[in-house]
């Protein structure tokens, strides 16, 4: 039956892969990913999860370790956060090249230098091109919704690419949340049985990851992103039904009291929840001004992002991470070029912010409003602004 | 048989780009790097093999007439043939437009 309990996210991750009978984990522990993997050993040690759980070296070796497993046919999960998906980086891009349907959890961690435990996306943006799938979560709830989702559409057959789920470091990770389970065997339908179509199998032997010389490498290529543009449908099709069948609905752009609304806030990941309660507040103070939130990341929703915000005149957008000396936030770029050849777009105004786990509060949200109109009006000097730094 | 490679389209790649026949890399010309070709002038050749042993690519062979030849489709030009054979029966040209 469904059980609700009060849980922290990290463990109800373990929980959900226990729920989706997954065959693999390997992983190398790093904060603030480490409760995740840990329930997860101790689920296996404890016999209540009947999985090969591999305590490999490294994070290099951890993807490494995955794409075996996937490639015999096994539902195979990791986890990692900031450095060690880093040190995964290189064969991240061999995981979806050779289309396998590997789910990670990404507890997003600042990068180093200075080193900092503490979240912000600049993790999850540096891996944004390899070709993997990637939902951010904004609560606990959602990320364990997308962990068991994410299980379904990576081994969809019109998908068979790995996903990431990611999740802020601490404001998820190790938030005490209460959590909806949702039954087993409901669970059990509606994650049927990996049944990956060319396994590892010596009876019927295949070639993996082979040499792609100059006049087939672009076929490839091309190939690999058509299928990863192509698997949004078969996304919204695995949120329609797990809707359908749990009753939380998700979508890639979701609009928070944004109808009508002139001034538009885009955030991703768990400060919109923050960012909630702030389009709250200056709502209730007669203030014009919504909430977008961004749910997936890859592939790109730019249809729902271009018919969410088309009736307003100012987007402003919170990235947690800086493309140094680029355009500004990876995200408020994208949209950007989502918006550039639209006859009808808002002036988009970029912030970074809650850079390696600086809080953003709700009066934090509401200055990040009033400074972005502001700059829509009388414009900056600058690609983009920070918000909170010390001057 | 699989259609070569220069010929799939991205609708024919496989998932992943797995192969799924044997022995797939023999369809590779790597004749295609070559920018020296061995010449032999078999009036010269004792039939040691030396060439046919030292050859990187196995792209020589002894034909049914007895001669040793290089397969042009795979023969890299790397002149190791010219180099080891003992009667300088082999001479690397250099490969036209």
């Amino acid at each position: 039956m469904t059980t609700k309990m009060g849980i922290e996210v990290s463990v109800a991750i373990g929980e959900a892969v226990k729920l989706a009978n997954t065959d693999v984990v390997a992983a190398y522990p790093i904060t603030p990913q480490t409760h995740i993997v840990e329930h997860l050993a101790e689920l296996v040690a404890d016999g209540d999860l009947a999985a090969e759980y591999m305590p490999v070296e490294s994070e290099h070796s951890a993807m490494s370790a995955c794409l075996g497993a996937a490639a015999v046919g096994a539902r195979t999960f990791t986890a990692t956060a900031g450095q060690g998906l880093e040190l995964m980086h290189e064969v991240l891009y061999v995981a979806s090249s050779m289309r396998l349907p590997i789910v990670m959890a990404v507890a997003n961690r600042a990068l180093s230098s200075p080193i900092s435990i503490w979240g912000d996306h600049s993790d999850a943006m540096a891996v944004r091109d390899t070709g993997w799938i990637q939902i951010f979560g904004e609560n606990g709830q959602e990320v364990i919704d997308n962990v068991l989702c994410a299980f379904r559409i990576a081994e969809d057959r019109r998908v068979l690419l790995p996903v990431m789920i990611h999740l802020d470091a601490f404001h998820l990770t190790h938030m005490v949340e209460p959590i909806t389970f949702p039954e087993k065997s409901k669970v059990d339908q509606f994650i049927p049985p990996n049944e990956y179509p060319l396994p590892l199998d010596p009876n019927k032997p295949v070639t993996m990851g082979g040499f792609g010389p100059p006049p087939i490498y672009t076929e490839v290529k091309w190939a690999q992103e058509v299928n990863l543009r192509a698997a949004k449908e078969v996304i919204l099709q695995v949120w329609q039904e797990f809707g359908d069948t749990f009753g939380r609905y998700y979508s890639p752009v979701e609009c928070y009291r944004s109808e009508g609304s002139r001034v538009l806030l885009l955030t991703m990941g768990s400060f919109s929840e923050t960012a909630m309660a702030a389009i709250d507040k200056m709502k209730s103070e007669g203030k014009d001004v919504g909430l977008i939130k961004l749910r997936l990341w890859r592939p790109f929703p730019f249809d729902e992002i271009r018919q969410a915000v088309k009736d307003a005149e100012v987007l402003i957008v919170l990235d947690r991470a800086i493309s140094f000396g680029g355009p500004g936030g990876p995200v408020c770029s994208e949209i950007k070029s989502a918006l550039y050849q639209q006859e009808r777009k808002p002036k988009v105004i970029g912030f970074v912010g809650g850079l390696g786990g600086r809080d953003i509060s709700v009066a934090g949200f509401e200055e990040i409003v009033s400074r972005g109109i502001e700059i829509s009006e009388t414009g900056s000097s600058q690609e983009f602004e920070i918000f909170g730094v010390r001057e | 048989m699989v259609k070569p490679e220069g010929a799939l389209t991205w609708k024919d790649i496989e998932i992943g780009f797995m192969v799924t026949e044997p022995g797939s890399a023999s369809q590779y010309r790597t004749g295609d790097w070559r920018s020296q070709k061995p010449i032999f002038d078999l009036e010269k050749c004792i039939k040691c093999g030396l060439c046919y042993i030292y050859c990187p690519e196995g792209c020589i062979r002894q034909n049914a007439e007895g001669d040793f030849e290089a397969d042009m489709y795979y023969c890299k030009g790397c002149g190791i043939c010219a180099r080891e054979c003992p009667k300088d029966v082999i001479t690397m040209v250099e490969e036209e437009e």
